[in-house]
């Protein structure tokens, strides 16, 4: 089995990564299903999927509410793999999941990450697993030939951001500001002085997340990078529509707007 | 066993398998720096002779290891001493942690404090030092324990700190945890999280077991004192555990020591509703560290139950979970019940209000009685004072 994520870098020339995030299971697991497809239809290069824990720590309010919507519907690892599994049937948009460690460690890494990439799963995205603790785990990433995709932060030295571009299989994540998730926040100067900065220190490509709200400031992130990535914004999409239906219309609407920014 | 035992926590900041850091990628410079100040400030004669001083005139340490003489006769068997940390300024162990961390905040020139509180009494413990220091303090609190602790969120807002409420999830100590972590996150570059317990990523663990084994140091010597050498058996309430570490530490190399820490089992241990995270629970991941917890098959951390606010909580500090799997110590557990009734006892008997967390290792010495030897020297942790507690007992 390839791996989607590594064919679809290859191919992208000079076009941006649009990566739009979904929680599995809000408002239901089918409909947060369908999201993926409509992003696949809308421009998106990669979709996330985020598995719901009950004490998602990097997550500002807007996840929180998903994640916690989520579980009430009694979403687990193993129905978010057979919901991938049954998209995969017809569509080939790299998918890349992304949540709390100890649900996954709670399932086995090994048990887990095979499973996963038997159901279409490409990469992985797990914000409490630094790179010191991930070493068992990139091993199973490795054997399943699998993605990994690690966070670097304004924060992070130039010694550790180099460290975790080389545990990073494709791409790395770029935590645009020091916070949670979903902060809206305007993005100056000081963010292209760091996107820039990781530009001339890291030797893969990267997308920037955390914050990314509309198609301006995707279009300003995306100058200094190889992509964005957006998930609370779209969370309140969802949770505004009227119907489940018309927030299926609404998403691809948006989707399709930021990539014409992009 | 313990004569052998490899100095904790390594490099990684790994007591064993346990410890670690499984944090945002955001904050690890934040632990890095916390780390190093903490090493270089801890060998620093003026921060010793500063923290001794603290500890006595403002503490107000040595605190007295007592001879509960009418507990004693009530049980009839082995002889029980209280370590009175419930003597204290704010009345818990938890100022002993709060005055070293205020300390290292400052030498690392951080202006706003930050502290996630169940009880209410790490909160105090806090805000008392913020206004002791001039900083700046935001005290996260669970809505739950705000309206069972009520005396210590007025005492907290009295002292100039800010109190958030914490309404998601448990709307307790965990919840509490997450957000201050969550500010963290957001501030760190400015803010100093003072973390209440030996939970937590690496080196808070080891930070908070350097502040508190102040309890067991003088214990030690106490003993030597008061009994002419060391004690027998020592307790103490676990809920993060930072009291028991704190009185044990100095006795871990002692193997004649037998040490003994006591978990909430809520309503009891089959009901589901408890906080007796390292009788029940397994190995995993939350809030920075890897430890004994209480989560579900799909790995969902499961609400705890405890009347003690302080012991509310699905984990445990990583140094207790290594203890537990060396067995140096044992984990014994006593219900709501019984530790209302110890409460009460103690109460009547001693003139001593014990808090409800530590009326727990107090509820075990009942509980086991038949277990110890008359001519065996107790010694329990009590760690803080109740009269935080009234509102609980009165609304039964």
């Amino acid at each position: 089995m390839a791996n989607r994520i590594r064919d679809r870098l290859s191919t992208l020339g000079n076009r941006k990564l649009l990566i739009p995030f979904f929680t599995a299971g809000y408002p239901d697991l089918k409909t947060s299903m369908e999201y993926v497809r409509i992003a696949a239809d809308n421009g998106a290069d990669m979709v996330e999927i985020g598995m719901p824990f009950s004490d998602p720590l990097a997550d500002g309010p807007l996840i929180q509410h998903s994640s916690h919507i989520a579980l009430q519907n009694g979403v687990n690892l193993k129905s978010i793999l057979n919901g991938v599994k049954r998209l995969r049937s017809n569509l080939s948009v790299p998918i890349i999941l992304m949540g709390y460690y100890n649900p996954v460690r709670a399932y086995g890494d090994a048990r887990f990450l095979k499973e996963a990439k038997v159901s279409g799963v490409d990469g992985f995205i797990i914000p409490d697993l630094t790179i010191e603790e991930a070493s068992d785990f990139n091993k199973q990433i490795k054997k399943n030939d699998l993605s990994a995709i690690y966070l670097v932060a304004p924060t992070s030295s130039k010694k550790r951001i180099k460290m975790i571009s080389e545990m990073s299989t494709d791409f790395v994540y770029a935590v645009t500001v020091t916070g949670v998730t979903g902060t809206g926040k305007i993005f100056g100067k000081e963010t292209d002085t760091y996107l820039k900065k990781l530009k001339s220190i890291l030797d893969k490509p990267f997308v920037a997340g955390f914050g990314v709200s509309s198609p301006e400031s995707a279009k300003r992130l995306g100058k200094y990078c190889d992509g964005v990535v957006i998930g609370s914004a779209l969370v309140q999409i969802i949770k505004n529509a009227a119907t489940k239906k018309s927030s299926l219309t609404e998403t691809g609407k948006f989707l399709n707007n930021i990539r014409k920014a992009l | 066993m313990s004569s052998k035992r490899i100095k904790t926590p390594d490099r990684k900041g790994r007591f064993g398998q346990f410890g670690g850091r499984y944090v945002p990628e955001t904050v690890i410079y934040a632990l890095d720096e916390l780390e190093k100040c903490f090493n270089t400030i801890k060998k620093d004669k003026l921060f010793k002779k500063e923290l001794t001083a603290l500890l006595k005139y403002y503490v107000g340490r040595p605190t007295p290891l007592y001879f509960a003489e009418r507990f004693t006769e009530y049980l009839n068997g082995p002889k029980i001493y209280f370590k009175r940390e419930d003597l204290t300024h704010t009345g818990a162990h938890k100022i002993n942690n709060t005055v070293g961390q205020i300390l290292l905040a400052r030498y690392m020139g951080k202006k706003r404090i930050i502290a996630e509180t169940g009880a209410g009494q790490h909160g105090l413990a806090t805000a008392t030092v913020c206004a002791r220091f001039g900083m700046k303090c935001v005290i996260y609190m669970g809505t739950e324990d705000i309206e069972r602790q009520a005396p210590n969120v007025d005492k907290i807002k009295l002292l100039g700190a800010e109190l958030i409420p914490v309404h998601s999830g448990s709307k307790t100590l965990k919840d509490a945890t997450s957000e201050a972590l969550r500010d963290w996150v957001t501030n760190v570059r400015n803010t100093f999280y003072i973390i209440g317990s030996v939970v937590g990523p690496h080196p808070y663990p080891m930070i908070v077991r350097e502040f508190q084994s102040i309890i067991g140091r003088e214990t030690k010597q106490q003993c030597r004192n008061q009994l002419n050498g060391l004690p027998n058996i020592i307790i103490a309430c676990v809920g993060g555990g930072s009291n028991a570490i704190g009185i044990m530490n100095a006795f871990i190399k002692e193997p004649k020591v037998k040490l003994i820490g006591v978990e909430a089992a809520g309503y009891g241990l089959k009901s589901g509703k408890h906080a007796a995270t390292l009788s029940l629970g397994k190995p995993g991941v939350l809030h920075g560290s890897l430890s004994y917890l209480l989560f579900d098959k799909n790995g969902q951390i499961v609400l705890p139950h405890s009347i003690s606010a302080g012991l509310d909580y699905p984990g445990v500090g990583p140094e207790h979970s290594f203890l537990k799997e060396t067995r140096r110590v044992v984990y014994e557990t006593v219900t709501d019940k019984q530790a209302l009734n110890a409460f009460k006892l103690v109460s009547k008997l001693e003139g001593i209000i014990p808090a409800l967390e530590s009326s727990h290792a107090l509820a075990y010495i009942i509980k086991a009685k038949k277990s110890f030897k008359k001519n065996q020297n107790i010694i329990v942790c009590l760690s803080g004072r109740g009269d935080k507690d009234m509102g609980i007992i009165e609304g039964l």
